[in-house]
């Protein structure tokens, strides 16, 4: 079928306006999900790029071991550049946007349950982004605590840590609304005999991350909100002067940025769920047991936060369980990796830039699971937290997993979204640069870290010269790829070919409905008779 | 045609005033046995009676009780949740303040 | 609870229906609860840690402005879900009136929080007064639980009675009414969530001396 017959008799795209308000007008105040989905994605683009340009200026001030800028603007850069990537990218990343734009389509609904809900969220993130924004600009300066915020120190600098933690909180409520529209959705708006069991698994991580989003994001907005009245009334609860535990803190800070690592990684896993099938035109392998897993995960994933803490000075005996149940989270990941491949085996590959994505997602995750064992071991975690060990490890799960997840799902779905195809081979080569270019920045740092080198450091010792220039190197080389992966998809916005319904020829909803989709996603509710991934 | 008003039985005016009483009859209660100061069990019969409360309140004010079977399990994970976090810190703090 | 496969058809005209609702509002419980639960986990390292002084200090509370608090929030959860079963039945002005009672209730609440914290801040008892840094550590945190978990209980109150208020509105108009006052029942839910949340508060810091 080709894209002039797909689209001849289709309705007007959701592109074309239709309500009562025109222009930009008819985007901020939409409360269509597919809009708000876009709007995410470009805001959550943006807010990485800008990310991205401070690691790579903390990079530059790394490839030599003298000093270069001040001791307060590399704790600037390192936190600013945590907290955007962590908190304005990778957590609302995936379910904010793809998330927002494709959950009604592959349930069979034609919105999420509140909408309005959700163009509020869209509102509390660019609210809290600019929050966030501002507190690197205005007067005390740009917070410098680590995006860990830990006292003392978060309670003692003189930065602009109340307006940064406002905005962090503000976010935090863009986060929960968005997790209890997706529960509601999931729960009430599904097509007629789409039951749990047939829900394309994409929707099984979205679930399983909306829940963690509604019960974790709570216990952060309190815990700031507590470091912002310690800051002005001396309350008290951390600070040991005044009866306080500093530790406390720490665990409540990690209650919930434990499991938002889970609220990063999840809906990752889910996008490369989606396209392992389609690109070896087989249906999944083990759908129960992935959708079980997501549950696994999201549930193991609140009980590990303690392995932040190993070298804090808690109890021998929490930090004794903590790794035990670190260990035990690792598991249903296993099993997703083990259905990944087998659904692969002796499929029909067609190696795009999708499955590329996901292949390598595959591959870096597990690079990030197993030294995430290495550091949950106590024993090697007392020498390595603090090292340059652990900022591999996270860049490997967060980057390496999380972010090419999220790339897979911008190229698998980006057809879909735009109406557009990007050009293929540029797609490979940005995917390849940027391969390469990040495991030479980052499996260094595993290296770096083991011979000794901290964490959070804005100079070093001479015996680490050589593998802080590979890294950065590799920095650079990351960041040519990033460019031509954004020039390609930026290019192809406007001058790509047409796409037809179902360039892929994936099995599931949204490849049923014209590129881009209409306002109303659905002509008539889809009746559902069998499960999503159906290859004959 | 959406789906605007409950298809359950409606709570009758009675029980509601039944509850009130209990409740208050509870609250009684709970500031006598305060009042007899015992030390060792004065925190868990505190939580004890309130939990009762509570539960009267979500069963019969927030109409859990009529509620579908997902929403119970619902509140039970986030309790549990819960639970689970006070617990864990617990193993951290109960031997570190040197109460264990 | 039914699944709302005719509500997709109208979901671009916002229609949401009543199970929809209430669960929306039942998660927005929970997260709730999670923010409050932390305050708590809070109260039990404390006490673990101050037991001794968390007694002597609590001594301080007014057991009666706090009995009758008490009595006043259940009260007014009572009045509360009294006027969602009169809605329910047409009863229009006899829930308007219940919602009013709930809404003065609620204020008197406040009233007495705020004569209570009067009389301890005027006695030199708040967050880093100069009186509070001699007494004790586990006194020092236990006026801080105090006045920030009766201070942020507070804040709902007084959101929820504002809440009500709008609900009280919604009634008179028509707008909440015997076919339709899921609005009322979602401001009922989180009435009673707030009223739960002081009937642990109360016997944590006025009961345990």
């Amino acid at each position: 079928m080709t894209s002039a017959e797909d689209n001849a008799a289709a309705p007007p795209s959701f592109y074309h306006s239709k309500g009562k308000f025109r222009g930009i007008l008819s985007w901020v105040l939409s409360t269509d999900h597919k809009r708000i989905g876009i709007m995410y994605l470009l805001a959550i683009l943006t807010f990485f790029i800008v990310g991205v340009t401070l690691g790579i200026l903390m990079r530059l001030n790394l490839i030599a071991p003298g000093k270069f800028i001040s001791e307060r603007t590399y704790n600037s850069l390192f936190t600013v550049h945590g907290v955007i990537q962590i908190f304005l990218f990778i957590i609302p990343g995936i379910p904010a946007s793809l998330g927002n734009f494709f959950l009604p389509i592959l349930i069979g609904a034609k919105d999420v349950a509140f909408p309005r809900i959700n163009l509020m969220s869209w509102w509390f993130y660019m609210i809290g982004g600019v929050l966030v924004l501002m507190s690197v600009f205005i007067g005390g300066g740009a917070p410098d605590t680590g995006w860990t915020f830990y006292p003392p120190y978060s309670i003692r600098t003189t930065a602009n840590i109340s307006l940064a933690l406002f905005g962090v909180i503000i976010l935090g409520f863009s986060s929960i609304f968005t997790g209890l529209n997706f529960i509601t959705t999931i729960h009430q708006l599904r097509a007629p005999g789409m039951t749990f069991f047939r829900m394309p698994l994409f929707i099984w991580a979205l679930y399983a991350t909306a829940w963690t989003q509604a019960i974790a994001t709570p216990v952060l907005a309190l815990t700031l909100m507590l470091i912002i009245l310690e800051r002005f009334f001396a309350i008290g609860f951390f600070e040991p002067l005044l009866g306080g535990d500093p530790l406390l803190y720490e665990h409540m800070f990690w209650i919930y940025s434990h499991p938002a690592v889970y609220i990063m990684i999840l809906p990752a896993m889910g996008v490369v769920t989606e396209i392992f099938p389609v690109f070896s035109r087989r249906t999944i392998f083990g759908y129960r047991a992935i959708a079980f897993s997501s549950l696994a995960i999201a549930f193991f994933g609140y009980l590990v936060w303690g392995h932040h803490m190993f070298t804090s000075g808690m109890s021998d005996i929490s930090r004794i369980v903590f790794s035990l149940i670190t260990f035990m989270v690792a598991v249903p990941t296993g099993v997703k990796v083990f259905s990944w491949l087998s659904t692969l085996y002796k499929g029909s590959i067609r190696l795009d830039s999708p499955l590329l994505f996901s292949l390598s997602f595959i591959f870096l995750f597990s690079i990030a699971g197993l030294t995430g064992l290495t550091i949950g071991t106590l024993s090697l975690n007392l020498y390595l937290h603090g090292t340059y060990f652990i900022v591999g490890h996270f860049h490997y799960t967060m980057f390496g997993g999380a972010a090419f997840g999220f790339f897979a799902g911008i190229h698998y779905w980006f057809p879909k979204m735009t109406g557009r195809m990007f050009n293929e081979k540029a797609a490979k080569v940005a995917w390849a640069t940027m391969f390469i270019g990040f495991n030479v920045l980052y499996f260094t740092m595993f290296i770096l870290g083991l011979q000794g080198m901290p964490r959070r450091y804005f100079q070093y010792l001479p015996q680490f010269r050589t593998n802080h220039i590979i890294s950065t190197i590799g920095s650079w080389i990351l960041a040519a790829g990033l460019i031509i992966m954004f020039w390609n998809l930026i290019r192809a916005i406007f001058k790509g070919a047409k796409a037809p319904m179902n360039p892929w020829g994936g099995t599931t909803l949204e490849w049923q409905i014209p590129s881009p989709p209409p306002a109303e996603n659905f002509e008539t509710i889809p009746i559902i008779e069998h499960g999503p991934y159906k290859y004959d | 045609m959406t789906e605007k008003a409950p298809a359950n039985k409606m709570v009758s005016n009675k029980t509601y005033i039944i509850v009130w009483l209990c409740l208050l009859a509870l609250t009684a209660t709970t500031v006598s046995v305060a009042k007899l100061h015992l030390v060792k069990y004065a925190i868990i019969t505190a939580i004890a009676i309130a939990t009762a409360k509570a539960g009267l309140v979500v069963n019969f004010f927030m109409h859990l009780k009529e509620e579908h079977w997902v929403l119970k399990i619902m509140l039970f994970v986030a309790l549990f949740a819960l639970a689970l976090i006070i617990l864990l810190t617990f193993a951290d703090t109960w031997y570190r303040y040197g109460l264990g | 609870m039914t699944r709302n496969n005719k509500a997709n058809d109208t979901a671009i005209a916002h229609h949401v229906n009543y199970a929809t609702a209430k669960m929306g509002m039942w998660i927005f419980l929970f997260t709730e609860l999670l923010f409050f639960g932390g305050m708590f986990l809070l109260y039990s390292v404390f006490r673990s840690k101050y037991a001794a002084e968390f007694h002597t200090s609590a001594d301080e509370l007014n057991i009666y402005f706090g009995t009758a608090n008490t009595v006043i929030l259940l009260t007014s959860s009572t009045t509360m879900a009294l006027s969602i079963a009169l809605v329910r039945k047409g009863e229009r002005r006899l829930s308007m009136l219940f919602q009013l009672l709930t809404i003065v209730l609620g204020l008197v609440f406040l009233g007495n929080k705020y004569i209570e914290w009067g009389a301890h801040i005027r006695a030199g008892i708040y967050p880093h007064s100069p009186g509070l840094d001699l007494m004790g550590r586990g006194k020092i945190i236990f006026f801080s639980l105090y006045y920030v978990m009766t201070g942020i209980h507070g804040l709902h109150v007084l959101v929820g009675i504002c809440v009500i208020l709008g609900m009280l509105f919604f009634t008179a108009k028509g707008i909440v009414h015997q076919g339709d006052f899921v609005k009322l029942e979602n401001t009922g839910l989180y009435w009673h969530f707030v009223d739960i949340i002081w009937i642990y508060l109360f016997p944590l810091f006025y009961l345990i001396t």
